[in-house]
């Protein structure tokens, strides 16, 4: 099948050594210390508050959202994460879920609406969003590290490419389901597009795209191990250094409090969908 | 002159790739079959030309797939018109730009719909005030409005409720009111009562046309239902094809279909339901007054050939029947005229429909008097409910009583 040679690696490497490291090094680095300034900044936040107050916010909002059971399933995770010293780890780890959820809903949402209302963005959008969701982490791992080096930047990098899909087209779903004769009747009395967006899709869409959040906190959650290997901190890291000393007990206490920590998330923001 | 609050010229549509070249074979006189065959574009509305009077309750009445329902989207382009143009208060709405088609829709087009497109996530008071809403006005004073609207069509006490809280005639209602709110002189309503249960739809039927007498809106209806057309109709326009074939008062229609397919169409319509008692009464051939006196009154009577006379006061209201055996009585027991009157005589109103007497003509063994505010102002006998039923109405042709 070899018919010619398609030297695709050397092209890719000399495209990354001579054009986007040294001319675009300086706008990556910019984007790596506001962006690591941010994840610390909400790492920070959730190290100095008490780990009672948190628990307590989240118990709250299980109960007010989700129920009885799910408070008391709250309880027992926040001091099982408490009691097997992995409380500051699980907020690390909550603090780079929550920083690459907030930019995959930032740019997703809007991607999404514009996806919905021109089928020539979808047709752009759609094979992108494929890539994103197939191509193996691995392999932007690599070119995450040299552009953002090592930590949390380039984990919360990875985490939105592989969390921002769902976002993406649950949003793009949700407004293309809003009923036609809802738009024609909203239109015929006089509905400015921004109007028809603000007014009557976004709120019909909204519990449509709240699945699609739910689903980018659980897969922003599920690249907590992957993203440790470039160097992120938390219950990911615990995970991985289980695994490195073969040490199937410390992998299961950190793999655990992943599995308690995606529990909690999901039956809250599940909860949170349903309402609107 | 008047101007005419919806006028539309030569208003067509054409759903396809090329428009304009469909647009040319359907000017060369091409038939909307042949353009599908050859072109594969479908001609939705073919040249339509008709005009709405202010304050007129205008239908337009088809078939599915007859293109009545694209008209009435581009009446307020909710489709964009392929060629023609749609005048509301001499306005050329084609020609609109972006900001002068909103401006128009908010301040001229209220819109029932079909499916009714009410938001869900609405209560029916914000329902309601959605049009002035999105107008910018202020809370208060579209809350007063969107109220006064939900009260007229009857909906008052539902205002915190949700749609799908609520009937479907009920919904539909909330749909009537969120046009009312606007207050637009225009009500443009797309089979608004199609998707109702019959008992329902006569309800809101007879409500739409107290609305409009009470508010004077220009209504521009569209059904498949030719009774409903027929009811509220003041001029109907038959659509076939995308052509409208015929426009006339529903009298017209009946009596005069300008094609096969109008008179196919209203050949089987109940006349009874259309025809009114004033389309069928006659005038009294012999009346009197009490200062005529029974010998006078005979003498008409025989002069009539008829054996019961009509009568009525100075101002003709009506008193009452008077037979020519009580005349007689009368005249030699020297009674008053006014003791021996049969009082007790069927009446009914001028828009009483044929239907309505048909019950009452069976029981009644004096003719139906047709009157109103007091007045005579015709009768009925059972002779002309048949022949109106039979031959439509009433050509004016003497029948003694």
């Amino acid at each position: 099948m070899n018919y010619f040679h398609f030297p695709l690696e050397d092209w890719t490497n000399s495209f990354v050594n001579n054009w986007l490291l040294p001319v675009m090094g300086g706008f990556f680095n910019s984007i790596s210390e506001v962006l690591g300034a941010f994840i610390e900044a909400v790492t920070n936040l959730l190290i100095v508050v008490p780990p009672e107050v948190i628990a307590l916010i989240l118990i709250v909002l299980s109960w007010r959202i989700a129920g009885k059971g799910m408070a008391l399933f709250t309880l027992i995770g926040c001091v099982y994460l408490g009691s097997v010293e992995l409380w500051p780890a699980a907020m690390q780890t909550v603090a780079i879920v929550l920083v690459s959820t907030l930019l995959s809903v930032l740019i997703g949402v809007p991607v999404g609406i514009l996806t919905a209302t021109s089928s020539v963005v979808d047709k752009i959008v759609r094979p992108i969003l494929d890539f994103m969701q197939t191509l193996p982490s691995f392999v932007y791992l690599i070119p995450a590290i040299l552009l953002f080096g090592l930590g949390g930047v380039p984990a919360v990098i990875s985490t939105f490419i592989f969390a921002t899909p769902p976002a993406v087209r649950m949003t793009s779903l949700g407004i293309k389901q809003v009923p036609e004769d809802v738009v024609e009747a909203s239109r015929a009395f006089g509905t400015t597009k921004w109007q028809l967006l603000f007014k009557v899709q976004l709120p019909l869409a909204l519990s449509t795209i709240m699945a699609g959040v739910n689903q980018t906190i659980m897969l922003a959650l599920s690249m907590a191990v992957i993203a440790s290997m470039i160097g992120a901190p938390g219950l990911g890291s615990t995970v991985l250094s289980g695994i490195s000393t073969v040490n199937v007990g410390l992998g299961l206490t950190g793999g655990l409090g992943i599995v308690v920590l995606a529990i909690i998330l999901d039956r809250i923001t599940q909860g949170l969908g349903k309402r609107f | 002159m008047l101007v005419n609050k919806i006028e539309v010229n030569n208003l067509t549509k054409i759903f396809g790739s090329h428009p304009q070249q469909g647009l040319k074979r359907l000017k060369n006189g091409e038939q909307k079959s042949g353009i599908l065959e050859k072109t594969g574009m479908t001609v939705g509305v073919n040249q339509a030309t008709f005009a709405v009077e202010p304050g007129e309750f205008f239908v337009i009445m088809g078939l599915s797939g007859s293109g009545k329902s694209t008209l009435i989207r581009l009446i307020n382009r909710l489709i964009e018109p392929t060629d023609g143009e749609v005048r509301i208060d001499g306005k050329d709405i084609t020609q609109m730009d972006t900001t002068s088609l909103i401006e128009t829709r908010r301040k001229k087009l209220g819109m029932v719909f079909q499916k009714f497109g009410l938001l869900p996530h609405r209560t029916v008071l914000n329902n309601v005030a959605y049009g002035l809403e999105i107008q910018g006005v202020e809370k208060q004073e579209r809350y007063q409005k969107a109220e006064k609207a939900i009260e007229d069509v009857g909906l008052k006490g539902y205002e915190a409720s949700y749609p799908n809280q609520l009937s479907g005639g009920m919904q539909q209602r909330v749909g009537l009111a969120r046009a009312l709110a606007n207050d637009t002189d225009i009500l443009l309503m797309d089979e608004a009562f199609s998707a109702l249960d019959p008992i329902i739809r006569k309800e809101m039927q007879d409500e739409i046309l107290h609305l409009q007498n009470k508010l004077g809106k220009t209504v521009l209806f569209i059904t498949h239902d030719l009774d409903e057309a027929l009811k509220l109709g003041d001029r109907i326009a038959i659509m076939k094809d995308g052509r409208i074939v015929q426009v006339g008062t529903s009298e017209e229609i009946l009596e005069n279909p300008a094609n096969e397919y109008v008179s196919n169409f209203v050949k089987d319509v109940d006349r009874s339901k259309v025809l009114e008692a004033s389309h069928v009464m006659k005038k009294p051939e012999v009346l009197m007054t009490y200062k005529d006196g029974p010998r006078v009154a005979v003498r008409k009577m025989e002069e009539a050939g008829a054996s019961s006379i009509f009568v009525v006061d100075k101002e003709k209201n009506f008193k009452g029947l008077l037979t020519i055996d009580d005349a007689i009585r009368a005249y030699k027991e020297k009674i008053d005229l006014e003791e021996v009157l049969i009082t007790d005589i069927a009446s009914a109103a001028p828009h009483t429909p044929l239907h309505d007497l048909i019950g009452i003509a069976v029981d009644a063994k004096y003719p139906i008097t047709v009157i109103e505010a007091g007045r005579l102002l015709g009768i009925i006998s059972r002779v002309s409910i048949l022949s109106g039923l039979v031959l439509g109405k009433e050509k004016d042709e003497v029948t003694s009583l």
